[in-house]
């Protein structure tokens, strides 16, 4: 379950962002995960709510920005948003795409006090 | 809380050299991933007064640092290094068995071994004569980038020699992480099911090559290659494909010739890098 993985490493960068700006802790924390990240939002929230006990993030409110996937074909160049992962393009069934957006897997931006 | 995988235990991770001259492990180092064991209280001047930061930073680029650092590293030596993802069972540990056996004329090789427990896949490395180091993940499903820059520390690779990295058996999380290797190769074998590409596409889209192991088992089991190709292909329409039986040897030397291709690469790359 990699989503733990995660969660630490949002852990680690929410207390890093903490000490830096003299606070305390963090209110709300936004983050961006892109549908074809490959993150299982139920795993997630699963993580969460044990390994942020104890932390600076263990009373933020957590925003999270779904990025749809929106893809380029190789081929004749359609831009289109993915509505299952992988699909090929819509308009030639071309299997070669380049992802646009879709993939982020960020942390957007924090309130800390 | 452990970073790795959550356990309790600060030593959630242990990295175990095998002494290869003695014929038994010999424990170099026993300690988890301290450094990502942050439990920081805030700072001394902290105030109430709420502050907005806008950060826009990638949750995995501590990752992908170290990675961008192995890579660099390897590259300098002119050291291969490929990252074996599949899931328990479909044969790693013996494809590299057999693939130390017979190369071992022709490359300097090392392996990573990474296991949640135990050290059997490092000893049965250890038994050809080559040099390895087990990385134990305890509870972790995966190998990150710090493991495998404190394994190449433990090992101390030659300049132009191979490394193998074996990662856990688990084909969801080791597609996120990459590790700083040159390729990524994932390994399926006939006994399991041949739309596993579709099931779990993330590891595909991430490997270049796609090992499909234990063909000699073909006759006895409901599994179609064509199917499996075309399968992968969805997800990944660059990835090349070579058949084998490591237990048996066929198509061996597809995958040395694919193995030389990419040695021998390294140094366009470098050349590349250093032209940008």
């Amino acid at each position: 379950m990699h989503e733990l993985s995660i969660v630490m490493n949002i852990i680690d960068i929410a207390t890093e962002q903490v000490q830096q700006a003299h606070a305390r802790k963090v209110d709300s924390i936004e983050l961006e995960i892109g549908t074809m990240a490959g993150v299982e939002m139920d795993a997630l929230d699963f993580s969460w709510s044990a390994a942020v006990r104890n932390t600076v993030l263990s009373d933020a409110e957590r925003v999270v920005d779904r990025v749809p996937a929106i893809a380029r074909c190789g081929n004749c160049g359609l831009e289109f948003r993915v509505s299952e992962p992988f699909m090929p393009c819509p308009a030639c069934d071309n299997v070669l795409v380049e992802y646009l957006q879709g993939k982020e897997l960020r942390v957007k931006s924090l309130v800390v006090s | 809380m452990c970073a790795t995988c959550g356990c309790d235990q600060p030593g959630g991770v242990t990295i175990t050299r095998i002494n290869t001259e003695e014929g038994e492990f010999r424990p170099v180092s026993n300690h988890g991933l301290v450094t990502a064991h942050h439990h920081h209280h805030g700072g001394q001047e902290s105030s109430s007064e709420k502050r907005r930061i806008d950060l826009q930073q990638d949750i995995l680029s501590k990752n992908d640092t170290q990675a961008g650092h192995n890579r660099h590293h390897f590259e300098a030596g002119h050291i291969l290094a490929v990252n074996l993802v599949s899931s328990p069972g479909s044969g790693k540990t013996s494809l590299l068995e057999r693939t130390l056996a017979d190369l071992k004329d022709q490359y300097k090789s090392y392996v990573i071994e990474g296991d949640q427990q135990t050290l059997n896949d490092a000893n049965r490395i250890a038994a050809t004569g080559c040099e390895v180091v087990q990385i134990n993940t305890g509870k972790g499903c995966h190998l990150d980038a710090d493991m495998i820059h404190r394994s190449i520390h433990q090992l101390d690779p030659q300049d132009g020699s191979v490394v193998f990295i074996e990662n856990v058996g688990n084909l969801v999380c080791p597609a996120m992480f990459d590790l700083g290797e040159q390729a990524r190769v994932a390994i399926i074998s006939v006994t399991e099911g041949d739309d596993k590409p579709l099931k779990y596409p993330d590891m595909f889209e991430s490997s270049q090559l796609c090992i499909i192991n234990k063909i000699d088992l073909l006759p006895y089991v409901n599994f179609s290659v064509e199917k499996t190709k075309e399968y992968a292909r969805k997800v990944n329409p660059r990835l090349s494909f070579i058949e084998l039986s490591a237990t048996r040897g066929d198509g061996m030397g597809k995958w040395y010739e694919w193995l030389k291709n990419e040695y021998e690469a390294i140094g366009s790359r470098k050349e590349v890098a250093a032209s940008v």
